[in-house]
């Protein structure tokens, strides 16, 4: 059992930070959070994570690691309880491969398509991000990516649960919608759902808010 | 151990390739290989990574799985017994560093080498040198962290880390060479200098780092394709 001094250095909002929570609430970790200002990073934060100065960073027994997934991971392997990842090798694997697809494919496009000031940018990025959706529209095969029970990529996919829809909405388009992507639209809807990920996601309004009037000063920026 | 069980398409001068490679010479495994030509893409990368189309893919009973490190860590954990070593730490802080530098790298090293080769001006390289000059400093770093006085990052033997940033040594040599300029040097960063001979020295390793005048020579075609691409901004 590991040993019990367990800090999550994050910002509430973050999605990447939010897969750290849910892995640690999946294993009953009990843990500080201690939330960060990005705009004037703490020294702990520095200390912590110099080389990218980001959030998540999870500290155990004084010991930091950063990267969400690589951060999960650990927590899976640092701690008995529910696993997280399959225990076969290739089903591993696979979950890795779909898990890095997500970071690489969906998050930049999916921030670019709001957040860019040059409307053929944003335009391209939409694109992008359809593609990425049908691609995992094809891939999810049973209730969630995880098969009957959530796992690491339905985690690792939590911004497109929760935070997509927001920025689709603050910005008008149609990313994620059940016409478009039913089955992936339906997971997200269940995946929310659920009671372990419930407690881990923020609240709706302040977030939708934050991105509301980053896109309105980006829009003002422009013209 | 039934032929052609183990599959890997790949191509000679990809150091993502050579991960992979190194890898299943640790754990002894046999394999056939399949040289992509990537110009046209094969059947057989199409089907086995519908995603990317890119290599290394390695096949294992028929069932393909895509992305260097990925690999890697699949081949440890599907060849793991006491006859051979194992290529990630065992404990779990150790395999999250391991994964933390080996990311790090995959971000960092081979597109700035990318473009220290695609960019046309001493100028314009210059960034890029700086970028590998900082990433050879936090890697000199890492290694003492890591291998913790031992030969290599991953200790007593070629590991997950080694194998990570090992695999770039035969490109790094190439803009060397195309460049004159040096980024691992013994003023800066002695102990990868010296790690960087013992890894290529490694029976692991040793004759898997592409020749170096056929990288050199394959630079030159790579480099137009590179330029053409940035011309017209793409990706290269």
């Amino acid at each position: 059992m590991a040993e019990e001094d367990v800090k999550l250095l994050g910002v509430l909002g973050s999605p990447f930070v939010c897969r750290v929570q849910i892995a640690l609430k999946l294993k009953g970790v009990e843990y500080q959070f201690v939330p960060q200002d990005l705009q004037n990073k703490s020294e702990e934060l520095l200390k912590y994570n110099p080389i990218h100065k980001k959030v998540p960073v999870l500290v155990h027994n004084e010991k930091p690691i950063n990267e969400s997934l690589i951060i999960v991971e650990y927590i899976d392997e640092a701690w008995k309880g529910k696993s997280i990842l399959p225990a076969d090798p290739y089903q591993r694997a696979l979950a890795r491969f779909w898990a890095k697809f997500i970071d690489d494919k969906v998050f930049i496009a999916a921030w670019k398509s709001v957040f860019t000031v040059d409307k053929n940018e944003r335009e391209k990025n939409v694109e992008e991000v359809h593609e990425a959706f049908q691609i995992l529209e094809d891939e999810l095969k049973g209730k969630f990516f995880g098969g009957e029970e959530f796992g690491f990529v339905d985690i690792a996919a939590v911004n497109i649960a929760f935070w997509v829809p927001l920025i689709q909405e603050v910005a008008g388009l149609q990313l994620l919608t059940n016409e478009k992507f039913p089955k992936l639209y339906k997971w997200s809807q269940e995946f929310m759902n659920q009671p372990t990920i419930k407690e881990c996601l923020p609240p709706r309004d302040p977030i939708f808010g934050f991105f509301k009037s980053r896109y309105e000063n980006l829009l003002a920026s422009a013209n | 151990m039934g032929e052609s069980e183990v599959k890997v398409i790949g191509k000679w001068s990809s150091p993502y390739v050579m991960r992979v490679k190194i890898a299943l010479r640790i754990k002894s495994i046999e394999h056939e290989h399949f040289e992509e030509t990537l110009n046209p893409k094969s059947d057989l990368l199409l089907k086995s990574n519908p995603v990317y189309a890119k290599v290394p893919v390695l096949i294992h009973h028929g069932k393909p799985i895509s992305e260097s490190l990925i690999i890697v860590e699949y081949i440890d954990e599907t060849w793991s017994n006491d006859n051979s070593p194992s290529i990630l730490p065992s404990d779990p802080y150790d395999r999250a560093l391991a994964r933390f530098w080996a990311t790090y790298i995959d971000e960092k090293w081979f597109p700035s080498m990318k473009s220290i080769i695609t960019v046309e001006t001493e100028e314009e390289r210059e960034p890029y040198y700086k970028v590998l000059e900082e990433v050879v400093e936090r890697v000199e770093d890492a290694f003492g962290k890591c291998s913790k006085g031992k030969p290599f990052f991953g200790g007593d033997s070629v590991g997950f880390l080694d194998i990570a940033f090992g695999s770039f040594l035969g490109w790094l040599r190439v803009t060397e060479s195309l460049y004159g300029r040096k980024v691992l040097v013994e003023a800066k960063a002695p102990s990868l200098v010296k790690w960087a001979e013992r890894f290529a020295d490694d029976p692991a390793v040793k004759g898997l780092i592409p020749d170096h005048d056929k990288l050199v020579e394959i630079s030159k075609p790579l480099q137009i394709k590179w330029r053409a691409l940035a011309a017209i901004g793409k990706k290269y």
